[in-house]
């Protein structure tokens, strides 16, 4: 018995069991909610503000003959937030195809900026306007975060964008570019998972996408069945850690207040599975 | 094809550094992957190079406004390039003191190093030194009490500022201790405690969930927006 326990941890991180086990089930959640969505079923979904603007965003540009800006962070596509950010221009960019509105697209990575054309060109393809597709629009400045931050802010007060739209992963620079937005009057729609950014986009920015909103805004923007059913799973997996939350809050207070010792080893091990 | 060989490597590479973050005989999984996407990076700085080169070089040719800049962006860049290519001003390593490229290229006193210390530095600097002015315009405009909400911010931002300085132990350490609940160093305590960071853990339990259910979109290739592909 215990040579086939050191043989299982030999190969598996037990520590790790429950975040596994979350995945497993966060995952199920998901893949079912997509095959119900396939099958027809309605999910509805909340309005989210800083997406029902995206349309009246592009549109504004257009009317007032000015470009749009598309700021996809300043990391590498190996991060989650900036393939989010690649999902929701695919989605402005159709947008501003059909609008015929230009969209600008400075990058601060080569491969991101290769993607991107990528993204655009698939987009403008959607639309049915591939002749109005320039790649040059899509373009590398520089690696260094304050380089890229000066260029971006430069072209802001030169060119002044009617929209601008940050949506990725930022640091230190995201109050630059949303005040200097401010400053020049564009309507700014910020959306990003850092959360330590957060503050300065939803002071400086007219819409911010926060954390999950981000993550959902392709969804949101598309409103294709499989999407939306993955909106439904992230749902309910949102649903079981609350309520997992709410029995071990409940569970660790029984045990401090009675000091039962069959209460307080429950409590430890709810602890551990929602991941404390 | 291209798009099939895309998301096939989407999958393998996702599921590498899944698998890698449970399972200890392929937890170098996760570095290999890593490693190969430092490769492609490596790669692609070419591409980030000749399309800065492109892009500059038709601003000049076409003389549209602010051509100078781009002249002068291609002047440095081709300057830095080459003072870093031919290690100028480095000294040889002292265990190969008659090779005279020996030495690191940015190793103190060489010409890289100067440049970096003397000239991207204090560039930074000043860009980064721009935030005081950005938070001071972006606080004045969060923290006008126009409505009931804005108003509580402004008042909860007051406790907390003031909470975080001497100014707010001095302003109400003279409460008695059966009131000390009421200092601003307390509230500013249980503020940041209690109200922030419950806030802050349910964005960033939303947040967990969202990158996970996105990742297996993109690792099932539910989601290939991002390749230029419709779903």
């Amino acid at each position: 018995m215990e040579t086939a326990a050191a043989t299982a941890s030999s190969w598996f991180d037990g520590d790790r069991a429950p975040l596994l086990g979350w995945l497993i089930l966060l995952s199920m959640l998901v893949l079912a909610s997509i095959a119900a969505a396939r099958r027809g079923k309605k999910f509805p979904i909340r309005r989210i503000a800083g997406l029902v603007a995206v349309e009246e965003a592009v549109g504004r540009a257009t009317e007032m003959g000015r470009p749009i800006l598309f700021v996809p962070g300043v990391q590498d596509v190996d991060q989650m937030m900036t393939i989010a950010g690649l999902t929701v221009l695919s989605r402005v960019g159709k947008i501003a195809a059909e609008y015929d509105a230009q969209i600008e697209v400075p990058t601060a990575r080569s491969l991101v900026m290769t993607a991107a054309r990528e993204t655009m060109q698939a987009s403008y393809m959607s639309a049915g306007r591939s002749d109005s597709y320039n790649p040059d629009l899509v373009y590398y400045v520089t690696d260094e975060q304050f380089g890229y931050a000066a260029y971006v802010t430069g072209l802001m007060v030169r060119k002044k964008p009617a929209t601008c739209f940050y949506m990725g992963q930022f640091f230190a620079e995201s109050l630059i570019f949303a005040e200097t937005g401010n400053a020049i009057g564009a309507i700014q729609i910020a959306g990003t998972a850092e959360s330590s950014q957060l503050p300065f986009f939803v002071a400086a920015c007219d819409y911010t996408l926060i954390g999950e909103e981000f993550f959902a805004a392709s969804a949101y923007l598309s409103g294709e069945p499989d999407q939306l059913g993955s909106l439904r799973g992230q749902d309910l997996g949102k649903s079981a850690i609350g309520l997992l939350m709410i029995v071990v809050v409940f569970v660790a207070t029984a045990a401090a207040v009675t000091g039962v010792s069959g209460l307080t080893d429950a409590a430890e091990w709810l602890r551990k599975l929602v991941g404390g | 094809m291209t798009r099939q060989i895309a998301l096939i490597i989407t999958f393998v590479s996702g599921f590498a550094m899944v698998a890698s973050a449970f399972f200890k005989p392929v937890e170098h999984w996760g570095e290999d992957v890593a490693e190969w996407f430092n490769v492609l990076a490596a790669i692609a700085f070419v591409l980030g190079a000749a399309n800065l080169a492109k892009v500059h070089l038709e601003k000049i040719s076409s003389r549209s406004p602010g051509w100078g800049y781009s002249g002068l962006t291609i002047f440095f860049f081709t300057f830095t390039f080459a003072v870093g290519l031919m290690k100028l001003g480095v000294h040889p390593m002292d265990k190969f003191p008659a090779v005279a490229m020996s030495g690191e290229k940015d190793a103190e006193g060489s010409a890289f190093w100067w440049m970096y210390a003397f000239v991207m530095s204090p560039l930074t600097s000043t860009m980064f030194a721009l935030l005081a002015f950005f938070v001071a315009s972006a606080a004045f405009r969060a923290f006008r009490a126009k409505n009931v909400e804005a108003a509580l911010l402004l008042g909860t931002a007051f406790i907390v500022l003031l909470g975080r300085t001497f100014a707010g132990v001095v302003l109400t350490g003279w409460l008695p201790e059966s009131l000390s609940f009421l200092r601003l160093e307390n509230l500013a305590s249980l503020i940041l405690e209690v109200f922030n960071s419950a806030g802050n853990r349910a964005i960033i339990i939303g947040i967990a969930l969202g990158v996970a259910a996105q990742s297996l979109k993109i690792m099932l290739g539910l989601d290939r927006s991002y390749l230029g592909a419709s779903n």
